[in-house]
């Protein structure tokens, strides 16, 4: 009952709402947000994107790793 | 009819001209095979993330075409065959994007943060030329006073 009280507000998911950008391989700006330094795709739990957008995104990401547009590993 | 959206990588060391030829290759086979060209885009020279085939740059096009299955296996076929293309890939889309690709929307908006990023050096540049300033005025400094010595 008598737990600490802090909890932090859940962020929303950026791709949820009405003017939400669009998930897409070729927007590279946008998929660089979602990449650590080293270009790993970073969790969802940190971002608060939503899974089924997680989703979305980790196959973006790996579309424009393929074509050589995102790097597998940096360094 | 299926869409589909083609994004090709062409050698570095083939030139504009040839890669334009490259590309009207391959819409033609789409084209005589019943299909039609929605858009084409040619992203130029980039710097790829990782060498494919010791290639450090690759000349990127883009296809959005309407075509039959066939179609779409010949051109891969004649993708694969080719020794100037590096990679493709193909994929089903629902509907064609309005406009240019998010790639075309952001290239000037990328080359800016770059151009941004000289001027950022450039007072870095300018400062060691800075020193040699600073200490020239303590020097003006010691000859006026020398002078008011003398008179």
């Amino acid at each position: 009952m008598s737990k600490p009280s802090f909890f932090r507000r859940r962020k929303s998911c950026p791709f949820a709402g009405p003017n939400a950008p669009v998930i897409d391989y070729k927007d590279l700006k946008l998929l660089g947000r979602f990449v650590s330094e080293r270009g790993k795709i970073v969790p969802s739990r940190i971002t608060a994107v939503s899974a089924k957008k997680q989703r979305e995104l980790s196959q973006a990401i790996k579309r424009a790793r393929y074509l050589a547009l995102m790097p597998y590993c940096e360094q | 009819m299926p869409n589909y959206e083609s994004v090709f990588i062409a050698r570095q060391d083939i030139s504009a001209a040839q890669v334009d030829g490259l590309t009207e290759a391959f819409e033609k086979v789409i084209t005589d095979a019943g299909g039609s060209i929605a858009k084409r885009e040619n992203w130029g020279l980039r710097t790829m993330a990782y060498k494919i085939k010791k290639n450090r740059k690759g000349h990127y096009v883009l296809l959005n075409f309407d075509a039959p299955a066939p179609a779409l296996h010949e051109m891969e076929r004649q993708m694969r065959i080719n020794e100037d293309v590096l990679r493709y890939m193909t994929l089903r889309i629902d509907e064609f994007e309005e406009g240019p690709s998010a790639m075309m929307r952001n290239k000037d908006r990328d080359d800016r943060p770059r151009r941004g990023g000289d001027r950022d050096r450039a007072p870095r540049r300018d400062a060691p030329s800075d020193a040699p300033a600073a200490e020239e005025t303590p020097k003006a400094a010691d000859d006026a006073e020398s002078k008011g010595d003398e008179a």
